[in-house]
C-alpha cells in the first residue's frame, strides 16, 4: 500500500469548507482516469466532505491518513 | 458502481441577510462541486446578492429603497447581531481570522464552478432595479414559472 503512485499533490491546508471538496473536483481531472491525487487538508470538515464528494462522483479514496493536524487523501480519479 | 452524474439543485434565494447568503452559496458550490447542476434563483431581498454598488431607483420610493437597501454583497448585513453594521464587521473579522472565504469570492466560486445565477424580473421591477446594476454573470430575469420548472426537473431544492 505504500507505493501508491501520486499524480497530483494538492496542498489544501487552512482551507475551511467548502473549499477542500471544491479544490478536489477542481482538479481530479487534471490527472487521468486511474491516476491519483494526494490531497492534504487541516479542516477536519473535509473527513465528512471528501468522503462524500468521492461517493457522489464515482470516484474512490484509496487511502486516508493523518500526520498530526494533516488529514491526507489518496484520492483515485475512476471516470 | 459509480453513480449517475449530473444531478440538479434549484435553490430559491429570497433572503440577502449576511448568513443566509453564505448558507446559499457553500450549498450551490458544494452541489456544484458534487457534479450537480445548480440553479440559484434570487428575488427580493436576496438581489443584493447580485447587484453593482450603485444606486438605483426612479420615483421616490424606488430611490428610498435604493438607499437604504444599497449597496452590493458586501453591504449584506447579518441576520442577528446587526447593530447598524458593527455586527458584519465583528462576523467578516472573525471569518477572516479564522480563513473563512469571502461572501464575494463564494460568489465568485459558484460563478467558476457553472452555478447558473437568475434574478426575479418583478422584484427588480418593484424595486426599480434595472439590469445594469446587476453583475454580468446574472444569466436572465426571470419569473417564478422558470423557477418552478426548474424545480420540478431538480432532485433537490432549498429555500433560502
Amino acid at each position: 500500500m505504500d507505493d501508491i503512485k501520486v499524480d497530483l499533490e494538492l496542498d489544501l491546508k487552512g482551507l475551511l469548507c467548502p473549499l477542500p471538496m471544491v479544490r478536489v473536483s477542481q482538479n481530479i481531472s487534471k490527472v487521468p482516469v486511474g491516476g491519483v491525487i494526494r490531497a492534504t487538508a487541516t479542516d477536519p470538515g473535509s473527513l465528512a466532505d471528501i468522503p462524500s464528494w468521492a461517493r457522489s462522483t464515482g470516484n474512490e479514496i484509496i487511502k486516508q491518513e493523518q500526520e498530526g493536524s494533516n488529514l491526507i487523501y489518496y484520492i483515485k480519479r475512476i471516470k | 458502481m459509480a453513480k449517475e452524474l449530473n444531478k440538479k439543485a434549484a435553490l430559491v434565494v429570497m433572503s440577502g441577510d449576511f448568513d443566509k447568503l453564505f448558507g446559499a452559496f457553500i450549498i450551490a458550490t458544494s452541489a456544484a462541486a458534487q457534479g450537480n447542476e445548480v440553479t440559484m434563483f434570487f428575488t427580493f431581498w436576496g438581489l443584493r446578492a447580485l447587484k453593482k454598488k450603485v444606486p438605483t431607483g426612479k420615483s421616490l420610493f424606488g430611490r428610498m429603497v435604493g438607499m437604504m437597501y444599497g449597496g452590493d454583497i458586501n453591504r449584506a448585513t447579518p441576520s442577528k447581531f446587526s447593530f447598524f453594521g458593527l455586527g458584519r464587521w465583528m462576523f467578516k473579522k472573525m471569518m477572516k481570522n479564522k480563513n473563512v472565504t469571502s461572501l464575494p469570492d463564494l460568489r465568485q466560486l459558484a460563478i467558476d464552478l457553472g452555478v447558473h445565477l437568475y434574478a426575479c424580473q418583478m422584484s427588480m421591477d418593484v424595486m426599480e432595479i434595472p439590469r445594469e446594476a446587476m453583475i454580468d454573470e446574472v444569466e436572465a430575469c426571470v419569473g417564478g414559472g422558470f423557477f418552478v420548472e426548474q424545480a420540478a426537473n431538480a432532485d433537490f431544492t432549498l429555500f433560502i
